[in-house]
C-alpha cells in the first residue's frame, strides 16, 4: 500500500501524486461512507491512503480475529464509530460452544486509550460481560450509541450500568441476545434529567419493567423515534406510550393480548391514528384478529411490518395488509400459510422483502405451514422482490424457477426445506434445477442458503453462475468433494462460505487454498474433513488461521468443525481448550 | 507439494493413494488413501458393499431391539431414533441405520439410527429415505457399523428448549422407497447387530451446556425418548431466541388453527401405532377417569390391531374391560406435553391444573416410558415384554437416584 513508484514516473510534474492539500483530500474523503469505497480509495497511493485513514470516523471489523484492536487503532486514529462482529454465524444454531471467544473486552482497552471519545460501538456475535458494559459506560464520556445484536454473556445489570452513566445515550439497541434477564429495574436507571434518547429497543427482554420509569422516560425524551417494547408492556400501558411519543417512526409493541375494555380500545385506536409517520412495526406478540384493526390507521406510510411473532392466520393477514399499501418489507410466520401470502401478492406490489418464519419448526405432524404455492403467489405479485427468506416443508424444481423468472432481481435468496435432504416432492428429483435457475437467473445474486436434496450439479451451477454470489450457506447437500470445488473455483466475490453435514472431504478443503485469503471465513462442520487435511491447510497458508474443534468421543483423525479465516495477527491467543489452532505449528 | 502430502497420507498409513502434485491441480488429488481410513460424510470409513444379509433378526426380535433402542437411554443427542418406527413400514436399508447420521453420536450410543431421521408423515420421504437415494454409490450400503462408526457426537447435544417442547407424536409413516438411482438393495436391518453400549456413558460428554440444557438433559436421561421427529443440531436454522420465543408464546395461545373457542380446549391425542390422531376437548371431562374412558373408546380400534401384532393371544374381540387393562395394566401408559414441553405422566398434578398445562396427549407404550412411570410398575412391566439391557438398567435406575 506504499506509494506507486511508476506513477511518480508518469506524472514528473508533480512531487506528489496528489495535486490538493491534504486536508482537502481529507474532507472529500470523508464524505465517503461505504467501506469497499474507502478501501478502494486506501489503495490509490500513499498519501490516499493517509488521507483515508485520518478521515475514517466509521471502522467495520466483520472478524474481531482478523485484526488487533491495536492495529485498527494505528491505522484509524480519528474513529467515532466501531462495528464488530465476532462469532461465525452458525453459533446462532448452538454449533459453537459458549465460551468460543470473541470477547470484546480487549477492544474496549485499547479503545479506552485510543479513542477516548468513541460514540458508537455496534456489536454482533460478540461474547459481552457485564463489567465490560459497566467499564464502556464509565470510561466513554461521549458515548451515544450501544447495538448489541446477538451477542451473550452480559445481563441487565449491565444495561442497568449503561443507562446510569452514558449521558449522552442516543440509541440503545438490544436485539436477540444471550442475555440473563435479571429484573426490569435497569429501565429505572437512566436518571431523571436525561432526555436525549432516541432509539430504544428492549423487546429482546422478557422480565417486566417498571412501567411509570419508562412513560416519564418517553414523555421526556423528545427526540425518541423509535420505541420496541417488550411483552411486559400491555395494550394498555403501550397506549399511554403513544399519547406521549406520537412522533415515533418505528413502533415495537409489546403483548397484543386482548384485554381492553370498549373506552380503551378506543383509546388505542386514537393513538394509532395520531401516528402519522409511523414506517415500522413489529412486537405485537399474542396479536389476534379483535385487535389488529386498531393498527389500521397507522399501517399507511408503513414499510416494514414484523408479524414473524405473531400467530395471524390468513385472513387477519389479508385484512391488515389492505391498509399497508406502501409495505416493503414483510416479516410473518408460516401461520398465515399460502392463502396468506397469497394476499401478500395480491397487496403489496411494491414489497421487497419477504421472510416467513416456521411456527412450529419441529412438528412433524404439521400441516400447514407454507408451501412453493405461497411463494409462487408471492413472486406473481411482487415483482421487485429481492430478499427472501423461506421455510417451508415442500418445494419443487418448477416452482422455483417460475418464480426467478418473476423476480429476477433477487439479491439474497434464502430457501430452507425444512427436512433436510428432500426432493422436489412432485418429481422426487434433487432439487438442483432449482437452485440452477436461482443463479442462472438472479444475476445479481449476492446471498444464497440452498436446502432439498442436492447433488453435485447445484454447485456446479453456482460456480458456473454466481458471479456475485458473497454468501453461500450450504447444508446436507452435494454428492463429492467436487461439489465443493465447484464452489471456490467458480464464485469470485465469495467471502463467506458455510456448509454443514456435506460429504466434503479433504481434497475439497484443499482445493480453496488460494481462495481462502480473499475471503472472510470459511465454516465447515460434520463433513469429511481430517485434522491432516486441516494441518496440511494451515501449512501451506501461513496466513489463515485453522481452528478445528473437535466433538467429544470422536475419531482423533476426525476434524469435525473447521472454521478457517484469514488474519492479519496470526493464532488467536484466547482460544479455550476446545478449540484447537492448527496455524502456526 | 508431494512431500507433505505423502507425509500425510502416511500418517494415515495408506498404500494406495495418489500424490498430490502441487495444490493448484488439486482435482487430481484423489485422497483415496485418506478416505479409506476417513469418515464418508455419513461419519462411517468406506467398507465393503452391505452385507444385506445381515439383516438377519426376525421381525420380532427387530421389533424388540427397536423399541430397545428408542428406550436406550442417552443423551438425548439429536437424532435419536424414533421408537415407533415401525419395521414393515419402513423399506430404509440397513445402511442407512449403520451410517452415521449427521449427529454422529458416540458409539456407545450409536445403537441406531440416531440419524436425524425426520421421520414425516404423509405423503413426505422421510429423510433417510431421501438421503439414502441420491447418496446411495458413495456412503450406502456400508453395513458394518460396529466398526466404523466415527462417533461425534454434537457438542451442543440439540437440545434448545425447542426440541423437548416439540417432541410430537409421530407414527412411522415412512413412505415406501421408491426405487433408487441405483438400486441399493434396502433391507430393513435396524442396527440390532449393534449391542447397545452404555448410553449412560454419554452423558458427561457435553462440554458445559447451559443449566437448562442440564436440566433437560436429565430429564430426557430419566427415560423420555426420543419420539416422532428426530432433531437435529441447529436445523432448521432458526436463532435460538426466535426458538425460545415461539415456544412460549404458541404456548399461550389456544390452537394455532383457531378452531378452539373459549369454551373448548380441543387438543390432540396420538397413539403410538395408531395410523392418526384424535382430538379430544379436555372441558367435556372433569376428572382423569372420564378423560381415560373416552380414550379408551376412541382408540380401542387401534388397540386391538396393535395387541394382535405384538403376538397377543389370538384376535378375539378385546372388550373394554381388556383394552383398560392394555391403557392401564400393561402395554401403554397416558402421557401429555405440558406449557413447557416436557413429557409427564397424567395424574399427578390436580385435574384442574392439569388441563391449564396440558397440550397434547400421546399413549405410549408402555416399554417407551421408562423414567415418567415409577419404578415398581415398570418392573414388573419390563419383564414382560422385553429382556431388559444391563447397561441401560443401571443407566436407569442412577437415573432415579439422582432425582431420589
Amino acid at each position: 500500500m506504499g506509494p506507486n513508484p511508476k506513477m511518480r514516473k508518469e506524472f514528473p510534474d508533480s512531487t506528489r501524486s496528489s495535486p490538493f492539500p491534504d486536508e482537502v483530500l481529507e474532507r472529500v474523503l470523508s464524505l465517503l461512507k461505504s467501506h469497499k469505497d474507502r478501501s478502494a480509495v486506501s489503495l490509490v497511493c500513499k498519501d490516499w491512503y493517509n488521507a483515508e485513514s485520518w478521515s475514517r470516523a466509521h471502522v467495520f471489523i466483520g472478524n474481531c480475529y482478523s485484526v488487533s484492536p491495536e492495529i485498527v487503532a494505528r491505522r484509524f486514529p480519528r474513529v467515532k464509530s466501531v462495528t464488530l462482529k465476532g462469532k461465525p454465524r452458525f453459533s446462532d444454531f448452538n454449533l459453537v460452544p459458549e465460551n468460543w471467544g470473541a470477547d470484546v473486552h480487549p477492544w474496549l482497552a485499547v479503545f479506552v486509550a485510543k479513542y477516548p471519545f468513541l460514540e458508537e460501538l455496534r456489536l454482533k456475535r460478540m461474547a459481552v460481560s457485564d463489567e465490560s458494559l459497566e467499564f464502556l459506560a464509565l470510561n466513554f464520556p461521549n458515548f451515544k450509541v450501544l447495538s448489541l445484536l446477538s451477542c451473550d454473556g452480559f445481563s441487565t445489570d449491565g444495561l442497568a450500568a449503561i443507562a446510569t452513566h452514558c449521558k449522552n445515550l442516543t440509541q440503545l439497541d438490544i436485539q436477540e441476545n444471550g442475555i440473563d434477564d435479571k429484573s426490569g429495574s435497569w429501565l429505572s436507571c437512566f436518571p431523571e434529567n436525561f432526555t436525549s434518547l432516541e432509539v430504544l429497543n428492549f423487546a429482546n427482554l422478557n422480565t417486566d419493567v417498571n412501567f411509570d420509569a419508562l412513560e416519564r422516560l418517553v414523555s421526556r425524551c423528545k427526540s425518541l423515534n423509535v420505541l420496541k417494547a417488550n411483552k411486559s408492556i400491555s395494550l394498555e400501558h403501550l397506549q399511554r406510550l403513544l399519547v406521549c411519543a406520537p412522533q415515533l417512526i418505528e413502533l415495537g409493541t409489546g403483548s397484543f393480548m386482548p384485554e381492553l375494555t370498549a373506552r380503551q380500545y378506543a383509546e388505542l385506536e386514537n393513538s394509532f391514528i395520531q401516528l402519522k409517520n409511523l414506517n415500522t412495526l413489529s412486537g405485537l406478540w399474542e396479536a389476534s384478529a379483535p385487535y389488529l384493526p386498531v393498527l389500521y390507521p397507522a399501517c399507511t406510510n408503513l414499510t416494514f411490518l414484523n408479524l414473524s411473532y405473531a400467530f395471524l392466520q390468513s385472513l387477519e393477514l389479508e385484512s391488515l395488509l389492505c391498509h399497508c399499501p406502501h409495505l416493503q418489507r414483510l416479516w410473518v410466520l408460516d401461520t398465515v400459510g399460502d392463502k396468506g401470502l397469497e394476499a401478500v401478492g395480491s397487496n403489496c406490489p411494491l414489497l421487497e422483502e419477504l421472510r416467513v418464519f416456521p411456527a412450529d419448526p419441529f412438528d412433524e405432524e404439521v400441516i400447514h405451514g407454507v408451501t412453493e404455492a405461497g411463494f409462487l403467489a408471492v413472486s406473481y405479485g411482487c415483482r421487485r422482490l429481492h430478499y427472501v427468506l423461506y421455510f417451508c416443508r415442500q418445494m419443487t424444481n418448477a416452482a422455483v424457477a417460475t418464480i426467478v423468472q418473476n423476480c429476477p432481481d433477487f439479491t439474497h435468496f434464502r430457501l430452507c426445506i425444512m427436512n433436510p435432504g428432500q426432493p422436489d416432492y412432485l418429481t422426487n428429483e434433487p432439487m438442483d434445477e432449482a437452485f440452477g435457475a436461482v443463479v442462472r437467473t438472479c444475476t445479481k445474486l449476492q446471498r444464497l442458503s440452498v436446502s432439498g436434496l442436492l447433488t453435485d450439479l447445484t454447485f456446479e451451477y453456482i460456480g458456473q453462475y454466481a458471479k456475485n454470489l458473497e454468501t453461500l450457506s450450504v447444508a446436507f447437500a452435494g454428492s463429492s468433494d467436487r461439489g465443493m470445488q465447484c464452489m471456490l473455483e467458480g464464485c469470485p466475490k465469495l467471502r463467506k462460505l458455510e456448509i454443514r453435514d456435506c460429504p466434503f472431504g479433504n481434497a475439497a478443503l484443499l482445493s480453496g487454498l488460494e481462495k481462502y485469503e480473499s475471503m472472510r471465513s470459511l465454516w465447515m462442520s460434520a463433513c469429511n474433513v481430517t485434522m491432516s487435511g486441516c494441518r496440511l491447510l494451515a501449512r501451506e497458508m501461513p496466513r489463515l488461521n485453522v481452528e478445528v474443534m473437535k466433538d467429544d468421543g470422536s475419531d482423533e483423525s476426525q476434524a469435525d468443525k473447521v472454521y478457517v479465516y484469514r488474519s492479519v495477527v496470526g493464532p488467536r491467543r484466547d482460544a479455550p481448550p476446545c478449540v484447537l489452532n492448527l496455524s502456526g505449528l | 507439494m508431494s512431500p507433505p502430502l505423502l507425509g500425510v497420507v502416511e500418517e494415515e498409513g495408506q498404500s494406495n493413494v495418489t500424490l498430490l502434485a502441487s495444490p493448484a491441480s488439486a482435482e487430481s488429488v484423489c485422497l483415496n488413501g485418506l478416505e479409506l481410513k476417513e469418515r464418508n460424510y455419513m461419519g462411517l470409513s468406506d467398507c465393503s458393499s452391505v452385507d444385506s444379509s445381515a439383516v438377519s433378526a426376525a421381525s420380532d426380535e427387530r421389533k424388540t431391539r427397536l423399541n430397545l433402542k428408542a428406550t436406550e437411554l442417552r443423551l438425548g443427542l439429536p437424532g435419536s431414533q424414533s421408537p415407533e418406527r415401525n419395521p414393515e413400514l419402513s423399506l430404509l436399508s440397513s445402511a442407512q441405520f449403520d451410517e452415521k447420521p449427521f449427529f454422529p453420536l458416540h458409539p456407545s450410543n450409536d445403537g441406531h439410527y440416531s440419524t436425524q431421521k425426520n421421520v414425516v408423515s404423509g405423503n413426505k420421504r422421510g429423510f433417510s429415505d431421501a438421503m439414502d437415494e441420491f447418496s446411495e454409490s458413495k456412503f450406502l450400503s456400508k453395513s458394518e457399523v460396529n466398526a466404523m462408526l466415527s462417533p461425534r457426537p454434537s457438542p451442543n447435544m440439540g437440545l434448545k428448549p425447542g426440541m423437548l417442547e416439540n417432541l410430537g407424536v409421530q407414527q412411522a409413516k415412512v413412505k415406501e422407497i421408491v426405487a433408487p438411482k441405483a438400486g441399493q438393495e434396502r433391507s430393513h436391518v435396524a442396527n440390532e447387530t449393534r449391542p447397545p453400549h452404555n448410553s449412560s456413558a454419554n452423558n458427561s460428554s457435553a462440554p458445559a451446556p447451559k443449566y437448562e440444557i442440564i436440566c433437560k438433559t436429565l430429564r430426557m436421561i430419566s427415560g423420555i425418548p426420543f419420539f416422532g421427529r428426530a432433531q437435529v443440531v441447529g436445523w432448521p436454522p432458526i436463532k435460538s431466541f426466535r426458538k425460545n420465543s415461539l415456544a412460549t408464546t404458541s404456548k399461550n395461545t389456544e390452537e394455532v388453527d383457531g378452531k378452539a373457542g373459549p369454551g373448548a380446549l380441543f387438543i390432540k391425542v396420538s397413539m403410538d401405532g395408531a395410523p392418526y390422531l384424535r382430538k379430544v376437548d379436555l372441558r367435556n371431562y372433569s376428572a382423569y377417569q372420564e378423560l381415560s374412558s373416552a380414550l379408551e373408546k376412541m382408540f380401542s380400534c387401534f388397540t386391538i390391531g396393535q395387541y394382535g401384532s405384538h403376538g397377543a393371544p389370538g384376535r378375539e374381540m378385546l372388550s373394554e374391560s381388556k383394552l383398560k387393562d392394555l391403557l392401564h395394566g400393561s402395554e401403554y401408559v397416558l402421557t401429555y406435553e405440558d406449557k413447557d414441553g416436557d413429557w409427564m405422566l397424567v395424574g399427578d398434578v390436580p385435574w384442574e391444573m392439569f388441563i391449564e398445562t396440558c397440550k397434547r396427549l400421546r399413549i405410549m407404550k408402555s416399554s417407551d416410558a421408562i423414567g415418567l412411570v415409577s419404578l415398581p410398575q415398570l418392573e414388573t412391566k419390563e419383564d414382560k415384554h422385553w429382556s431388559p439391557q444391563e447397561p441401560w438398567r443401571n443407566a436407569k435406575t442412577g437415573i432415579s437416584q439422582l432425582f431420589a
